[in-house]
């Protein structure tokens, strides 16, 4: 397998210090893998801190700057980061109003970040954590670990940070980002499997002529395999798969989400395709965004997410934000 | 059961024994977590385990205590994903467990892993028969009773006894059925660390 890596052991340090270098807005701290803002902490403003897995760029790191996230931990590849950063990232930004923690719901991650709330909390800064469940792929979820959390997290992220960029209170901006949890279901397709650094070798086996359905977004294979299928069928069965679980009375936000390997001329035939069933099924769509954004390193494929939105909600959406992966309005 | 009485000596021989075993066996350790979940149990624990060793060897703790306390805030501080806090807590429940004494009994270790091994079942939800480290960990306390020997074999045939479960927690409940078949990492992992107890118990 060909990597534009020097070693397993340093990809993250490395991508750490190209931002830092691309992007001068950001504090990078290479050592200890927290990015900030650089004008944090904003006072008055409470702070908005994700962390996650690297491997699935641009989440989080992509996602700091006005108007979304105000300080991000990434962790090894696949691999939650430690509390250690997250309580560094918390004081970095904390200004005195809060830190909310947007935690993908994956046990590391919220073992980690309930650890570092703790912790945080023992140095004085108050803070609250909001779950993303969205992924409705995973069934009986009173038997497993419960929905994973994957592209809810960008509208989560969007839509708490324009409230915090405004200066609503935590209370308020938690209560937001449960309220976008709540709206918003995912699905996610494979049609290869990732190759992870460290193991330097596809994550599992798919073979030509074949698809996962109901990834991850770890390389994780999902629940059922079947023979390839047109985008057309992809976007039937995506998106029928949420409308099971979400009937939206209110305009949806669609996000077509890349894993990381499929060329952007596909999600656009593909985005196509999900607003045609969306038409169909009469369900109003209020935006619509297209890119790799919750990605899983080379795995070809992607992910449809929907999160139904009121004027308010909407409002947040459209509010400006500036970082190095999302950006409108500024 | 075993007259050996522990010393921070002794405990921390016992961790640097569990290093290098995670280090030996962190490409199967690996493997295993490719077939069920992300690849890379092998080299997060590896990556803990060296922590461990290092912090061990800059500031030895005075006490089995002590020792147990830094090696799972080292662990809680490197490893990260899901082991990370599970097994950093493991090895700081056992540790507080054991409480400031500069020696401790088999017995008295036994009570503190005990301690351990309830506040990862805590922490994480879980309980035995869910596919995950306890599976391991949870029949190796138990025969702590009888000898050290037996706890090793306990939670070396515990590791082995996930093969056929179904996954309920962790990355791999997230397969279904489709989890059967594959041996825990984090079980195999935690009966490594009862192997190399036994070891050092001799």
């Amino acid at each position: 397998m060909k990597m534009l890596i020097n070693v397993p052991e340093t990809v993250v340090t490395d991508a750490l210090r190209g931002m830092a270098a691309a992007h001068p807005d950001l504090v990078v701290d290479t050592e200890n893998r927290v990015i900030v803002r650089r004008d944090a902490p904003v006072a008055g403003k409470v702070g908005l801190v994700s962390g996650g897995g690297s491997g699935h760029e641009p989440l989080h790191g992509g996602f700091v700057g006005p108007g979304m996230l105000d300080g991000a931990c990434p962790g090894e590849v696949f691999t939650s980061p430690v509390p250690d950063q997250m309580v560094r990232a918390a004081a970095a930004v904390d200004s005195g109003k809060g830190v909310l923690f947007v935690v993908k719901n994956y046990t590391g991650d919220v073992l980690n970040f309930q650890m570092a709330a703790e912790l945080a909390e023992d140095e004085g800064v108050q803070v609250a954590s909001v779950l993303v469940n969205d992924d409705v792929a995973v069934i009986d979820s009173t038997f497993t670990a419960g929905r994973r959390g994957t592209g809810a997290t960008l509208f989560v992220e969007k839509i708490a940070g324009a409230a915090a960029e405004e200066g609503a209170p935590l209370e308020r901006i938690e209560a937001l980002a449960r309220q976008v949890v709540g709206n918003s279901r995912s699905f996610g397709v494979a049609l290869s499997a990732c190759t992870t650094p460290a193991k330097g070798s596809p994550t599992f086996d798919l073979p030509a002529g074949e698809l996962e359905l109901g990834i991850g977004i770890h390389g994780e294979p999902g629940r059922e395999r079947r023979a390839m299928m047109t985008s057309h069928e992809i976007a039937d069965f995506a998106v029928h798969a949420i409308l099971e679980d979400l009937d939206p009375r209110l305009p949806v936000l669609v996000l077509v989400n890349g894993m990381g390997a499929t060329p952007l001329l596909e999600l656009y035939g593909f985005a196509a395709e999900v607003r045609r069933v969306l038409d169909e099924r009469r369900a109003a769509v209020a935006r619509t965004l297209v890119g790799n954004y919750v990605t899983s390193l080379d795995m070809a494929g992607c992910s449809v997410t929907l999160c139904q939105v009121d004027g308010e909600l909407l409002r947040l959406w459209d509010a400006p934000v500036e970082t190095p992966a999302l950006r409108w309005g500024r | 059961m075993s007259k050996t009485a522990f010393d921070a000596a002794l405990i921390v021989r016992w961790m640097t024994v569990s290093a290098a075993a995670v280090d030996r066996e962190a490409g199967r350790l690996t493997e295993l977590d490719a077939a069920i979940g992300d690849a890379d149990h092998g080299s997060n624990m590896q990556r803990g385990f060296t922590a461990v060793v290092k912090a061990l060897e800059t500031e030895p703790p005075a006490t089995p205590g002590a020792v147990l306390i830094t090696a799972g805030r080292q662990l809680i501080s490197t490893v990260g994903g899901a082991s990370g806090p599970l097994y950093g807590t493991l090895l700081r429940r056992s540790g507080k467990g054991l409480g400031e004494a500069p020696q401790v009994t088999a017995e008295e270790l036994r009570a503190g892993l005990q301690a351990g091994v309830e506040a990862v079942a805590r922490l994480g939800g879980a309980a035995p028969g869910d596919k995950t480290m306890l599976d391991a960990l949870a029949p190796g306390v138990e025969a702590l009773a009888v000898s050290f020997d037996a706890a090793a074999e306990a939670a070396e045939r515990g590791a082995l006894a996930t093969v056929p479960m179904l996954a309920r927690k962790g990355r791999a409940s997230y397969l279904g059925e489709r989890s059967i078949g594959h041996q825990d990492p984090g079980a195999t992992s935690s009966a490594l660390l009862f192997a190399a107890l036994a070891e050092v118990a001799k």
